[in-house]
């Protein structure tokens, strides 16, 4: 972390759950845990509750199909912990990482549906140029994605897109993927709240 | 179907209305990404752009300025939530065109 804060300037109660969480996961305290429990009425109140609507909330795509587009928007950014962070929990959801790592190296080939890869198609071009338009929509809906299928995948879109730019603003370090399938296991568990 | 909008609005609220360390006003121009002088001026930039691309060195000079870090925590997350914003934003005022009945 490049602020000292966000590594060791947490309240009473929030060290007192690192120190539980590292004794039964026998990892480090996950970086984005840091984040979000540092100051949480700034900031990471809300965000919880956004992600946790996004990636667990009602809808038609499926937890590991929401991962994924969290592991894929997380590839266009080039933040790493959240591409190893999501890329873990959605391989878990779908029981199948190879699908994620075929849809993260190469979109157009990946064993996915036609709605899915549209949609990440879209997702994609938003993160990279922060802005889609009409024609880009109509190509997503066109190939069988509804309108609220695409709103929820701009919700998840919305999340990493800033958690993204804050884990690589302040360095969140970047643990082995013992750290990560823990991690997995726990969002898949309980999911984001 | 998933409903971010209310919480959405509440974490942009609370972050660039709410009490915080940072004045309010170099909140909003993190959020905006505009009207910020040197060093802010570069970092919030990155956040907004290419934040992978953010050097230690970048954030010290903000620390070098005379921001403490919780001001530079407010400032960083103000800016990120600001990108994002604007991104879902234009996505979704993109899909009421392709949507919007002739």
């Amino acid at each position: 972390m490049r602020l000292a804060i966000l590594d060791s300037g947490h309240g009473f109660w929030a060290k007192a759950l690192f120190a539980f969480i590292r004794a039964v996961s026998r990892q480090p305290t996950p970086e984005a845990l840091k984040l979000i429990a540092y100051r949480p009425d700034f900031f990471g109140t809300h965000s919880k509750k956004i992600t946790h609507e996004a990636m667990r909330g009602s809808s038609v795509w499926s937890v590991g199909d929401r991962e994924l587009m969290a592991a894929f928007v997380s590839t266009a950014n080039e933040c790493d912990y959240c591409i190893k962070a999501h890329s873990a929990v959605s391989a878990r959801a779908y029981q199948d990482a190879a699908k994620v790592s075929a849809t993260l190296s190469d979109l157009e080939t990946a064993p996915i549906g036609e709605p899915l890869r549209a949609t990440l198609r879209l997702l994609r071009k938003l993160t990279l140029e922060h802005s889609v338009d009409a024609e880009d929509m109509r190509a997503v809906l066109v190939a069988g994605a509804s309108r609220e299928q695409v709103e929820d995948a701009l919700a998840v879109a919305f999340a990493f897109n800033a958690m993204n730019r804050l884990a690589d603003a302040f360095r969140f370090s970047v643990p082995g993927p013992d750290a990560f399938e823990a991690g997995a296991k726990f969002l898949l568990a309980r999911g984001y709240r | 179907m998933s409903d971010i909008r209310d919480v959405r609005k509440a974490l942009a609220t609370r972050i660039l209305e709410g009490g915080g360390r940072a004045p309010k006003p170099l909140r909003r121009a993190a959020f905006d990404n505009a009207g910020l002088s040197e060093p802010l001026l570069t970092l919030v930039d990155m956040v907004a752009k290419r934040a992978h691309a953010i050097a230690d060195d970048d954030v010290a000079a903000a620390r070098a300025s005379g921001l403490s870090e919780d001001q530079i925590f407010e400032v960083l997350v103000c800016a990120a939530v600001g990108q994002a914003t604007r991104q879902y934003d234009a996505a979704l005022a993109a899909l009421d065109a392709a949507t919007r009945k002739e």
